[in-house]
């Protein structure tokens, strides 16, 4: 598979880096005690602390630290048992102390990787350079008044973890599936609620294009990305920007650019002259934060399974294949309610309704899992009904359909409405004889050479039987009083 | 009791306990010395209703027989320290008005432990200078006066804090001390003035300078005094991460202990030249005093000492950069409007700051930046760790340290006011402790032929106030210092 870009000077290749900035779940702030919680009234969750009053201290919240530990461990990364907070000074009227706690020399974590998916099941490793705690800005909103701007520090000193990646993405494909794995892990540990339309994970990208195996070329970086889609437009537009230039004989410069959601374009922030000098220091407030190898071991045996190891035991001992098994793990309540499911019933089969028929109905009617009328054991039972041969599967998507709108168990509306399957072979023999007896023209058609009618003669007894005849019966007689008389 | 303000703390509990006086005699004593003694500026704010208050309420409590550490004692607040309700401005223009919701630890401890609140007192802007001349609200005077009557610097940054001690306008006082800024103006007005131990004492609510060598300390006209008060300022404090939890020894019952056994250091680099010879004769008066009470005096050596100065002036403006970039005119405070966000900004910190504060933010923003960092600031954390290994080196052999607490007696107000470089050298023999994090202590130990008094300095080990407090009292006896100052309230003059 290639991902190169055709330019009209010859190919190009995109190379990506992600900055993702993830919200810590947690009760408090990273240095406050003030609450974290999304939606309250303005100011309302703002400490002494965050406000930045003359005196106030900062005290580190361990269970955010924990968190950050957590995340370092699912993405397989280097816990730093000495880490260190430093300023990153900047003045702005919703950063109340003038700087940021942030990690810049000393991070929490280190060197790491992600496995991502690809839709054609295909797998690519993509390294993890670092993960930093670090405190969020308030908001300033300029809507408020025709001459003056105000000021929100809900989010001020909420605990961000920075998750860095290598440049190792190869198209905007890419960069989603990365996203996406990610968010998929910080939902499985429980360390980000990965909710992109809150904010609670944006992605700074990094792109720049090079001609294959050629030098790196200059990049940009793209900041404050809200969703999935926005992240692949803004590579798209960057990629085929860049290109244009270069083919035009320009360079591209090194700047940080911002998305327009409503032109799907990217344009200059600030220049590299022009950036920040942020004068990063250890704070002098806080002491090298320590955590032990003892404590790190406590938070990785409590870790929970993560997708990666469940997709490895659905593909290794259920069998599924890569698509099937990458959708099912990409939620943690997905893979469960799939295990629920799939407890003792055919996993390949359950697979296949849930990826195929649930979802669809799910996605159909705007419901999500968490409020799915068909409980996971439900779903179990209705295929254990197919696999016993109780009901065909064509009968079976008539009952998911009669669940999925009324939330009843399948035996019982296969029971109510009488569509338990025929297995009768006296009964189905009378069916086809009926079937043959009112088409000898086809028959003798048959006979004659035209072997594919005879998937005409089944069609013809189900509709007969009203669909309750079983499948492989009907196939197994007919075929045998059509070749063998 | 005619003469409230001749007891010192230790005798004042007594007395009050005795019933002998009440808080609010003696703190009536002390709000009209403050006003006796306004000439001298060491008040910013004189709070008289709340502290006769506060004294009614510990008389209650000596009646109840539930009096505390402190109880009835009449105690100064350097302008520094966050108060509830009460005008807190670290002498700052850009913090004019600014009333604080919440009361420092330290205070807090002062006022739990029965402690009485006179006000608050003069220092120079955010704790930045050695003379009390960088005010907002204009120069601190030391009651101490020369042969020609001029008036004189008390020291800085704790200033009002020392002045009102000598001055007995205050009991006691508090201070914080960055570079020598309680040790220096003690030993300009005759006083004893002590940094504790980085960690000791909570920074949490006072008004941050250099977060990392800012400590606060007590003023006190004694050296039991001191103990006493810092007894009760001492706390493990959560809300302050730098915050020690060793246990604090006994400090009151350290200070007649006497020296008998002990190794004291003689740092030969303090011997710098230019020195005042009366200041190097009253040093080694202070060996002969401790050696005459059965110490044994050793000499040691700090090689790093001279680098003490440069590191200092690079790390602590650096800090102080950031840790004033809070004061935008955003959220309290001063505000000078403009057009755009960058222009408030700029009008309001031009406008708000004093010129050494100013000169100071510039320092630590040119230390800090892209290109400059490892050659400044990160080489002076390297000289940083220098000076601590000497320290740490020295105290294999030692159990505290002699040195003089300045290199001269206290100059004119005005005099050095243009030359920032010759005003830094005041900090020259303080600075150390701070870039260690050392307790020292600075200690009356006579006059110059001119009647200014000279201080002496004992620095000992983290967390080994006791040792400080066991030589300074050995100091104090054997100097039996007993001259009072010209301006002070209730005196002759």
């Amino acid at each position: 598979m290639s991902d190169l870009v055709t330019g009209r000077t010859g190919d190009w290749e995109v190379v990506i880096g992600l900055e993702v900035h993830a919200q810590v779940s947690s009760n408090a702030k990273l240095f406050s005690g003030a609450s974290a919680s999304f939606g309250s009234a303005p100011n309302e969750n703002v400490s002494l602390v965050d406000a930045a009053m003359p005196g106030m201290l900062p005290v580190i919240n361990r269970e955010c630290v924990y968190q950050a530990i957590r995340t370092g461990l699912g993405l397989k990364a280097q816990i730093n048992l000495t880490s260190v907070f430093d300023r990153k000074n900047y003045f702005y009227a919703d950063l109340p102390q003038g700087y940021q706690i942030s990690q810049f020399k000393d991070p929490i974590v280190g060197e790491g990787s992600l496995r991502i998916v690809m839709a054609d099941g295909s797998t690519r490793d993509i390294g993890i350079e670092r993960l930093h705690l670090e405190q969020d800005a308030g908001k300033s909103m300029h809507d408020q008044h025709p001459t003056k701007s105000y000021i929100d520090l809900n989010r001020t000193g909420v605990a961000l973890m920075e998750i860095v990646s290598r440049p190792d993405m190869r198209s905007a494909a890419e960069a989603a599936a990365y996203v996406r794995k990610l968010r998929s892990i910080l939902r499985y540990l429980g360390t980000c609620d990965g909710n992109m339309e809150e904010g609670s994970l944006r992605a700074d990208v990094n792109v720049s294009v090079r001609r294959p195996n050629g030098p790196l070329g200059t990049r940009t970086e793209t900041k404050n990305l809200n969703s999935l889609r926005f992240i692949q437009a803004a590579i798209d537009y960057e990629v085929a920007r860049q290109i244009e230039i270069i083919e035009d004989g320009g360079a591209i410069d090194q700047e940080t650019r911002l998305f327009d959601t409503g032109t799907g374009t990217t344009r200059t922030m600030r220049s590299k002259e022009d950036a920040h000098d942020y004068r990063y220091f250890p704070d002098p407030d806080l002491l090298p934060m320590i955590v032990t190898q003892d404590e790190v071991d406590a938070l990785a045996s409590a870790l929970p399974e993560l997708p990666d190891d469940i997709r490895d035991r659905l593909m290794g001992e259920y069998g599924l294949s890569a698509y099937d098994a990458s959708v099912i793990t990409e939620e943690r309540d997905t893979a469960r309610y799939y295990e629920a499911a799939s407890d003792g019933r055919d996993r390949k089969l359950v697979a296949n309704w849930m990826t195929v028929e649930l979802f669809g109905a799910l996605n159909k009617s705007g419901k999500s899992l968490e409020n799915c009328p068909i409980s996971p054991e439900k779903l179990g039972e209705l295929v254990g009904l197919i696999s016993d041969g109780t009901i065909s599967g064509r009968i079976a998507k008539d009952v998911f359909a009669d669940m999925f709108e009324t939330g009843k168990g399948a035996a019982a509306i296969v029971d109510e409405k009488g569509l338990k399957q025929v297995s009768d072979s006296g009964a189905i023999e009378t069916l086809i004889d009926q079937v043959l007896a009112a088409n000898q023209d086809k028959v003798e058609d048959y006979r004659g050479g035209k072997d594919k009618l005879f998937g005409f003669f089944v069609g013809q007894v189900m509709k007969e039987s009203g669909g309750q005849a079983n499948p492989s019966m009907v196939n197994q007689i007919l075929r045998s009083k059509l070749d063998g008389a | 009791m005619s003469d409230l303000l001749g007891l010192n703390a230790v005798a004042a509990r007594e007395a009050l306990d005795k019933k002998a006086i009440s808080a609010v005699e003696l703190t009536t004593a002390y709000l009209g010395a403050a006003e006796a003694t306004a000439g001298l500026n060491n008040y910013v704010a004189l709070t008289a209703d709340h502290a006769l208050a506060m004294a009614a309420e510990s008389d209650k409590r000596i009646a109840a027989g539930a009096a505390g550490l402190l109880e009835g004692l009449p105690i100064g607040v350097k302008d520094l320290f966050c108060t509830k309700g009460i005008s807190s401005t670290a002498c700052s223009n850009i913090l004019k008005g600014f009333v604080p919701p919440y009361e420092s630890t330290v205070t807090a401890n002062l006022w739990a432990a029965g402690g009485v609140m006179l006000g608050k007192l003069n220092c120079d802007e955010f704790a930045m200078g050695s003379g009390n001349e960088n005010s907002a609200f204009g120069p601190a005077v030391n009651p101490w006066q020369g042969k020609d009557k001029v008036d004189l610097v008390p020291g800085g940054s704790s200033g009002g804090s020392a002045s009102a001690v000598a001055a007995r306008s205050a009991l006691l006082a508090t201070g914080t001390d960055t570079g020598g800024s309680i040790r220096q103006p003690a030993a300009f007005c005759g006083v004893v003035g002590l940094k504790p131990t980085y960690g000791r004492c909570s920074r949490w609510g006072i008004v941050a300078f250099a977060s990392s060598l800012d400590q606060a300390g007590p003023f006190t006209r004694t050296v039991a005094d001191n103990a006493l008060i810092m007894t009760a300022m001492a706390s493990h404090d959560a809300k302050d991460s730098t915050s020690t939890q060793t246990p604090l020894q006994d400090l009151i019952g350290a200070v007649g202990d006497g020296v008998k056994g002990m190794k004291i250091g003689v740092p030969k680099e303090y011997g710098m030249d230019g020195m005042d010879s009366e200041v190097v004769t009253l040093w080694e008066q202070g060996q002969a005093w401790l050696r005459d009470a059965g110490a044994e005096l050793i000499d040691v050596s700090l090689p790093h000492t001279k680098y003490a100065l440069p590191a200092y002036y690079i790390i602590a403006p650096a800090e102080a950069s950031s840790n004033l970039a809070r004061y935008d005119g955003v959220r309290y405070g001063m505000r000078v409007d403009a057009e755009t966000l960058d222009g408030m900004y700029e009008a309001t910190r031009a406008a708000g700051f004093g010129e050494e504060v100013q000169r100071r933010i510039m320092i630590g923003t040119y230390v800090l930046s892209a290109g400059y960092y490892d050659a400044y600031y990160l080489k002076a954390q390297k000289v940083r760790r220098l000076i601590k290994g000497d320290f740490d080196e020295a105290f294999q052999t030692v159990d505290a340290l002699l040195t003089p607490a300045t290199p001269s007696a206290a100059f004119p107000v005005g005099r050095k006011i243009d030359d920032p470089v010759t005003n830094f050298l005041n900090d020259v023999f303080t600075v150390p402790a701070n870039l260690a994090g050392l307790p020292g202590i600075a200690v009356p130990g006579g006059v110059t032929s001119d009647g200014l008094p000279l201080g002496l300095q004992v620095l000992g080990r983290p967390f080994d106030e006791a040792s400080l407090y066991r030589v300074a009292g050995v100091l104090e006896q054997a100097a039996g210092f007993k001259m009072t100052p010209a301006r002070m309230a209730g005196g002759a003059a």
